[in-house]
């Protein structure tokens, strides 16, 4: 069985995330960059599935500017087996459309993949769309918003909790599984997993090895514009009291003097 | 004018608020047109008329509930290509989101979520990067495709009669791919949605794991109660009502936070709030930082003498 992860690396939540002032892109060089929180559980889902059946194979796939591959890193440390990083300058302000048939060409050429895993959503762009698109591209059934998933023969079972129900999927394989986390709890990668990692096989592919068109994916390509991005104004602190034996009532004031009471 | 479909959020017939919205704002940019999936129509009707359906379209097969989300992104693919529609409006629910990726990709059109804010010419606004950039965006090829987040709007009637049209889809190979088992409706809390909720009440680690005084406090407000990660982690609330990056994203009118240390992961989730009123013992805590109103304080103290005082306030 051939699991394909995807591992996106964007600027770290904690840090102070910008854009570009020129187009408009997330700048990805002024922030430190990391692999998506929300991805790790897709790796560790996948390392789950492999550690319960035998000859399972895990390749993590990122598609990213130079340094992304520092995603691929973390999940070959954390025990995928190999690599793939689909890096081309061309790719730059790609959209979520062109993004989804860049990853789609890619888990073509990797070949024979029966699972592929992803987080919910990346902790930058957040769309949460590129799996379903994936999905669309590849013909596949997609779960989405997973927080239980048994692989067993040909089918995979999930559970999904949505808002008004909770809801059993059954899929057959190949398929798409996109994990929400609740789903595990991401291992660290071990010192043993940290030496191993060095000794696993990345192959880089650009676009030309995937056989798409430069001109059909990056900013100028993209299926929608930004028009305008401006920073929210920082909260201003207002009132804090201290509470004395008095503080439920001064809540309870400062809510009607607002009328919600 | 051309058509605006807005696909109906609903259970059984019971149409949810946000479509409301989405009608609201689909008026807007042309003429509404309810895309309605499913058994219940009959319920329905009314509602989708009194806030302006210009028209509706009905698709009613076993597949649309028998399987996830491909027959609903075929029936919807169908309905925007027959019917020249200038644009998509959809709940920005997670099911919402996988129909509008995926009917993005069959009418290769640019698709756009999470909008609170959607204007005349299709214009959207966004809260990006854990709510400290609001950025607006415009699809600039196909039939845009655009998800929309609750409480965007509010619901404003235009009462219409619809033209009724009976749609027949005939679904592809890939539409029955994956199977709904089992579907086990949630139970009912008897408090208002929590992303549709005008206020909400959040409890966190400071709860202890005791979240009666947040809960009671929310039923004084006529809330809905949310939870940090941290508390769900914990197992303490269930992850449905988690408020944060990973849970939900609300904007309510007023959201207190209780026991809640205001990591990044939560701000992500709550810090479009009109107003956000904390209750914290550490004066320390970041969330204090965005609070309009805050008590240092111990949340088991605080929460029920302010319930009480409310009471008393409403009589």
């Amino acid at each position: 069985m051939k699991i394909v992860t995807l591992v996106k690396y964007v600027p770290d939540a904690t840090a102070d995330r910008t854009f570009d002032a020129a187009d408009h892109t997330t700048d990805r060089a002024g922030v430190d960059g990391l692999l998506s929180e929300l991805d790790e559980y897709a790796v560790e889902e996948a390392l789950k599935i492999a550690e319960a059946g035998d000859g399972v194979e895990i390749v993590a796939l990122t598609m990213g500017p130079d340094g992304a591959d520092a995603a691929l890193k973390k999940a070959l440390q954390m025990g995928a087996d190999s690599g793939v990083h689909v890096v081309d300058d061309a790719l730059h302000g790609s959209d979520a459309l062109a993004t989804a048939q860049v990853l789609a060409a890619a888990i073509t050429k990797i070949g024979d993949v029966d699972l592929v895993l992803t987080g919910m959503a990346s902790t930058d762009g957040g769309m949460s769309v590129v799996p379903a698109m994936l999905a669309e591209h590849l013909g596949l059934a997609h779960v989405g918003f997973v927080g239980e998933l048994t692989v067993s023969g040909s089918t995979v079972t999930a559970r999904r909790d949505g808002d008004v129900a909770s809801e059993t999927i059954e899929a057959d394989l190949p398929a798409v599984v996109a994990v929400t986390d609740q789903i595990n709890e991401p291992r660290y990668p071990s010192f043993k997993g940290i030496m191993a990692a060095k000794k696993k096989p990345v192959e880089t592919w650009t676009l030309a090895d995937l056989g798409i068109e430069a001109a059909g994916v990056g900013l100028d390509a993209a299926f929608s514009v930004v028009r305008e991005v401006t920073k929210r104004p920082e909260r201003t602190a207002g009132t804090v009291v201290t509470d004395e034996g008095d503080g439920g009532v001064k809540l309870a004031e400062f809510l009607a003097a607002q009328k919600f009471i | 004018m051309a058509e605006i479909l807005v696909l109906v959020d609903h259970v059984d017939g019971a149409v949810r608020k946000t479509t409301l919205e989405l009608l609201t704002l689909a008026r807007r940019a042309g003429e509404p047109a309810a895309v309605f999936l499913g058994s219940g129509f009959d319920a329905a009707r009314d509602t989708l008329g009194e806030y302006g359906a210009a028209k509706v379209y009905v698709v009613e097969a076993p597949e649309l509930e028998q399987y996830l989300v491909v027959p609903k992104a075929e029936a919807l693919a169908q309905i925007a290509q027959s019917s020249g529609a200038g644009g998509v409006l959809l709940t920005s629910s997670p099911e919402g989101k996988e129909i509008a990726a995926r009917l993005a990709v069959k009418l290769g059109s640019g698709v756009i979520t999470d909008a609170v804010d959607v204007t005349a010419d299709l214009t959207t606004t966004q809260s990006v990067f854990a709510g400290g950039y609001t950025v607006t965006a415009q699809v600039t090829k196909g039939t845009p495709v655009i998800t929309v987040k609750p409480n965007a709007a509010t619901p404003e009637a235009a009462p219409a009669t619809p033209a009724e049209e009976k749609v027949a889809v005939a679904f592809s190979d890939a539409a029955t791919k994956a199977r709904i088992v089992e579907r086990k409706p949630r139970a009912a809390t008897g408090r208002p949605e929590l992303t549709e909720a005008s206020i909400v009440v959040s409890g966190g680690r400071g709860t202890g794991g005791d979240f009666a005084p947040v809960e009671a406090l929310a039923d004084a407000l006529g809330a809905a109660v949310g939870a940090s990660r941290a508390a769900v982690d914990s197992g303490w609330y269930p992850h449905a009502y988690q408020v944060g990056q990973t849970g939900k994203t609300v904007s309510p009118q007023l959201y207190l936070a209780c026991g809640i240390s205001g990591a990044i992961q939560h701000r992500a989730g709550m810090q479009t709030s009109k107003t956000i009123v904390v209750v914290n013992k550490d004066p320390e805590a970041p969330i204090f930082a965005m609070a309009d109103f805050g008590v240092v304080g111990d949340l088991h103290a605080v929460l029920p003498q302010a319930t009480a005082e409310i009471q008393k306030r409403k009589g």
